[in-house]
C-alpha cells in the first residue's frame, strides 16, 4: 500500500459543477480500483506558466491517495481519456514527501482559518 | 636606485572569501516541494534555468532533489521552460 499524489488540471472553459464532477469522478475512479483518497485539495483557478493546449489558465487539483500500486496505471489511463484533463503529473510520496505534505496541510489549514476569521 | 617597491594606483581589493553553504543541509529541509514557485524560484535564474552548484552552494544530494522538483514544476506549468525577466 504504497500513498501517492496526484497533481492535475481541467480546462478553464468549465463551469463550477463540471469540474466538481470531474474530480468527484476521479476519486470514484481511485475507490473502484481498491485506493482510499485521503485528501484532496483545490487551488481553483490559476494562471499557467505557459500556455497549454492555447489555453493560459486552469483549474488545478491535488490528490493524495493510499493504494497499490495497480491503481496507477488504470487511473492513468482514465486521466488520459479524459479531455477535460490538460495535464497530470502522479508522485509516489516517501516518508520525508508524507511528512513535508502533514506540514503543509497544517500551515495551509491556519492560513485558510485566519482569512476564514479575516 | 630603482624603484623596487611597485605603486598601484588604485588599491587591490583582496576578496574575502565567503564560503558557500548547503541551505538544505543548514536549514535541515529534507523534502523539496515541487508544488511551491516561490521556494523553486530562489534556485533559478532570470530565464527560468536552473542555478548550478557552484552559484548556490547545494551539496549533490539535494541539487539532485531541486532538478527533479523544477522539471515537474515546469511540467505541471507552475515553473516555465524558459522565461525572460522572470523575478
Amino acid at each position: 500500500m504504497n500513498s501517492y499524489e496526484t497533481v492535475f488540471i481541467l480546462t478553464p472553459v468549465l463551469s463550477d459543477e463540471q469540474t466538481k464532477e470531474a474530480v468527484q469522478k476521479f476519486e470514484g475512479e481511485i475507490k473502484k480500483l481498491g485506493g482510499k483518497v485521503t485528501h484532496s485539495e483545490s487551488w481553483g483557478l490559476r494562471k499557467l506558466a505557459y500556455p497549454i493546449q492555447k489555453k493560459s489558465t486552469g483549474f488545478y487539483f491535488m490528490l493524495n491517495y493510499e493504494g497499490p500500486s495497480t491503481v496507477i496505471a488504470d487511473l492513468e489511463v482514465t486521466f488520459r481519456r479524459d479531455e477535460r484533463v490538460m495535464r497530470f503529473l502522479t508522485v509516489k510520496m516517501d516518508k520525508d514527501s508524507l511528512a513535508w505534505a502533514e506540514k503543509r496541510r497544517a500551515k495551509m489549514g491556519k492560513k485558510k482559518s485566519v482569512e476564514a476569521e479575516a | 636606485m630603482a624603484q623596487n617597491d611597485v605603486r598601484y594606483l588604485n588599491p587591490i581589493n583582496i576578496e574575502i572569501k565567503k564560503n558557500k553553504y548547503c541551505r538544505f543541509k543548514k536549514s535541515g529541509i529534507k523534502y523539496v516541494d515541487y508544488k511551491d514557485a516561490d521556494f523553486l524560484l530562489k534556485l533559478i535564474n532570470e530565464q527560468g534555468k536552473i542555478l548550478p552548484r557552484r552559484i548556490t552552494g547545494t551539496s549533490a544530494k539535494y541539487q539532485k532533489k531541486v532538478n527533479k522538483a523544477i522539471k515537474r514544476a515546469r511540467h505541471i506549468a507552475v515553473l516555465p521552460y524558459v522565461a525572460d525577466m522572470l523575478k
